[in-house]
């Protein structure tokens, strides 16, 4: 009897740990094509929601104002480093790509804030789906 | 769909928004969330004012 509550403790035990490694793959990937997917999945709502919030508002923000969105490229080191700060957005980068939004304005001032609202929204993003996998593998409550 | 927003008001929604994530990620529990997302608004907002003072003072 005791064998068995011992191997159903180990049993658990290893199911908790398959769950925890899985949930800190899982939870970084989420959180970055959506951006509070990470938290929401480890029933962090409001946490989630506010993440959620505070990128979409600077990406659409950022397209409001005719800001920029990098495509790929490999020409000036700015502009490679915009597009990494504009993936960090996850699936809100690729829609605008799809709908050729955020072709940029050089003739307005705040359209070149525009393009710092959508890079930031993408390193923002980074910073939550890293914090993501820190609540996923118990660094963070 | 295009808006036009001033510089402060530009500034002020970057730095509520940055706020916000650093506030909720760089703090473990609810109570220090807020404090710290209030202090990081608060440097960002006395930034604004301090750059927009020193920017001043060089063009006179």
């Amino acid at each position: 009897m005791a064998n068995v509550q011992n191997t159903t403790a180990t049993g658990t035990a290893k199911t908790g740990t398959a769950t925890n490694s899985s949930m800190a793959i899982i939870a970084p990937i989420a959180g970055w094509l959506l951006p509070g997917l990470g938290h929401f999945i480890q029933r962090r709502w409001i946490r989630g929601l506010l993440l959620m919030l505070a990128v979409f508002i600077m990406f659409f923000a950022g397209l409001g104002m005719q800001g920029k969105v990098y495509g790929f490229n490999t020409g000036d080191l700015l502009d490679i480093l915009g597009f990494v700060g504009d993936i960090g957005s996850g699936l809100l980068y690729f829609i605008a790509r799809a709908m050729d939004w955020g072709a940029g304005n050089i003739q307005r001032a705040v359209a070149d804030y525009g393009t710092k609202y959508i890079v930031v929204a993408g390193l923002l993003n980074i910073i939550a789906a890293v914090d993501a996998h820190h609540i996923a593998i118990g660094k963070k409550q | 769909m295009t808006f036009e927003l001033s510089h402060f008001t530009a500034a002020i929604v970057f730095a509520a928004c940055a706020s916000t994530v650093f506030g909720i990620t760089q703090r473990n529990h609810p109570r220090d969330m807020l404090r710290y997302g209030a202090y990081c608004f608060a440097l960002f907002v006395g930034g604004v004012f301090v750059a927009s003072w020193a920017m001043w003072l060089l063009k006179h």
